[in-house]
């Protein structure tokens, strides 16, 4: 990548940060204009503010939030990687959904069929799967019953 | 010399093949917006994801990490992508051809080569073949997701580390346009950090949480992943660009057969015709 493709990918607003949320299959969150953001780094939460020190943690399992000026914006990320910038926070997630784009229901049945699968299976590659996935889905149970669509 | 019968027969079984050929012409061109789409929202977060390892590994030893560590490269393994249905013009022929080529010259530089295929396609030709060492094969996989292209990412890399292979390559098809695809060899292990890393970022020392090795630890193992996904999610895009390319001569060509066969089909009947006539003229000339 050359210094240009770097610049483009730095803007932003003077005194706020540049947001990136990326997931494998797409990108989920890309603000120019975020004041703060708290993630769930795999050694406890932390919370950013324009200006921070360099730093790139883990992440673990969670609920992400940043504020646009007054409004607060809640997402579930399923582990990955944070690099936090002086200006900028860029999260690599395994897997990112914002909390209106939850669909409970659906959220709630993947919860009990990995709990199933976790039963069936026991300390088999399988159930290290169902195990993921029931944390994913208890993730996103958590973030859509607290700011999800009403 | 067929009857009118024959060529009118000829004429309806090469109009049936000409429906069938459009009809997949049509549903390859819709997968192929799909897959286009899918390849476009896979770039930012592998080319984050390189960034980061840009940075990581410049604050860090190299070679403190197995996945970066280089070693003589006795074994060899050759990953190839391939499809599991035909019907897509070259597209399989290409990088199989290139598959063979690349063996060879690996094999003839004294190193031992492992062939993993993904695809039906590519399966079926190197087990009807003999002379290559056929590795674990992937098939059937139907549409792409993170998770099936994690678990092609995530057996490599433990026969990686367990020291099976030293070296790995990935061959596949690059998406380049629907008329244009490209057969493209990567080295995937050990994993080489491009050496520019992000100007605004590398003067400064991170904050690493926990350990900088730690992250590096989690995160290349993360890295061939992505890399395995993007390139089927190409390959996928290329596969259906080489289908609908190839259906649409494939219509093209039923086009201009059933229009020969027509003219033939007219010819013969006014032959036909024709004679018809002189032989009634004929007929009553003789019996005045």
């Amino acid at each position: 990548m050359s210094s240009e493709d770097w610049k483009k990918t730095m803007v932003a607003e003077k005194g706020k940060m540049l947001l990136e949320i990326v997931a494998p299959s797409r990108q989920v969150v890309r603000s120019e204009r975020v004041d703060e953001v708290i993630a769930p780094g795999s050694e406890g939460e932390f919370g950013v503010l324009p200006g921070h020190a360099p730093f790139l943690t883990t992440l673990k399992s969670g609920m992400l939030s940043y504020r646009e000026g007054a409004d607060w914006h809640y997402l579930a990320v399923d582990w990955g990687y944070a690099e936090v910038g002086p200006n900028r926070v860029i999260i690599l997630a395994e897997g990112a959904d914002r909390a209106a784009e939850i669909d409970l229901s659906e959220v709630r049945r993947a919860k009990e069929q990995a709990e199933l699968a976790m039963k069936e299976h026991r300390e088999s590659l399988d159930y290290e799967k169902a195990r993921i996935e029931l944390l994913r889905a208890m993730t996103r149970i958590q973030v859509a019953e607290k700011h999800g669509q009403k | 010399m067929p009857s009118l019968r024959d060529i009118k027969r000829k004429i309806t079984s090469v109009k049936k093949t000409q429906q069938i050929t459009k009809a997949m012409k049509m549903v390859a061109a819709a997968k192929l917006r799909r897959a286009q789409d899918r390849v476009v929202a896979a770039r930012p977060y592998a080319r984050k994801m390189l960034a980061v390892i840009a940075n990581l590994a410049a604050g860090v030893e190299r070679a403190q990490h197995p996945l970066l560590a280089k070693r003589e490269p006795k074994k060899v393994k050759l990953l190839v992508l391939t499809s599991d249905r035909g019907l897509c013009g070259a597209y399989n022929t290409n990088i199989v051809r290139k598959a063979v080529e690349t063996v060879r010259q690996l094999q003839a530089e004294g190193k031992e080569v492992k062939v993993n295929v993904v695809g039906r396609k590519g399966r079926d030709f190197f087990r009807k073949r003999s002379g290559y060492t056929l590795g674990k094969v992937w098939s059937e996989l139907g549409t792409i997701d993170y998770e099936k292209a994690a678990d092609v990412g995530k057996n490599i890399v433990e026969r990686f580390a367990a020291g099976e292979t030293d070296e790995v390559y990935l061959l596949y098809n690059e998406f380049k346009s629907v008329m244009q695809q490209k057969v493209t060899l990567e080295k995937l292990l050990p994993v080489e950090p491009p050496d520019e890393a992000d100007p605004f970022m590398a003067a400064v020392d991170y904050l690493y949480e926990p350990s900088a090795e730690a992250i590096l630890g989690s995160i290349l193992p993360k890295h061939i992943e992505v890399q395995v996904y993007r390139s089927m999610l190409e390959s996928q895009a290329s596969e259906m660009g080489s289908r609908m390319t190839a259906m649409d001569s494939a219509t093209r060509n039923a086009k201009d057969m059933i229009g020969r066969l027509t003219l033939k089909f007219n010819k013969q009947r006014q032959a036909a015709i024709t004679k018809e006539i002189s032989e009634i003229v004929g007929g009553a000339e003789a019996q005045k």
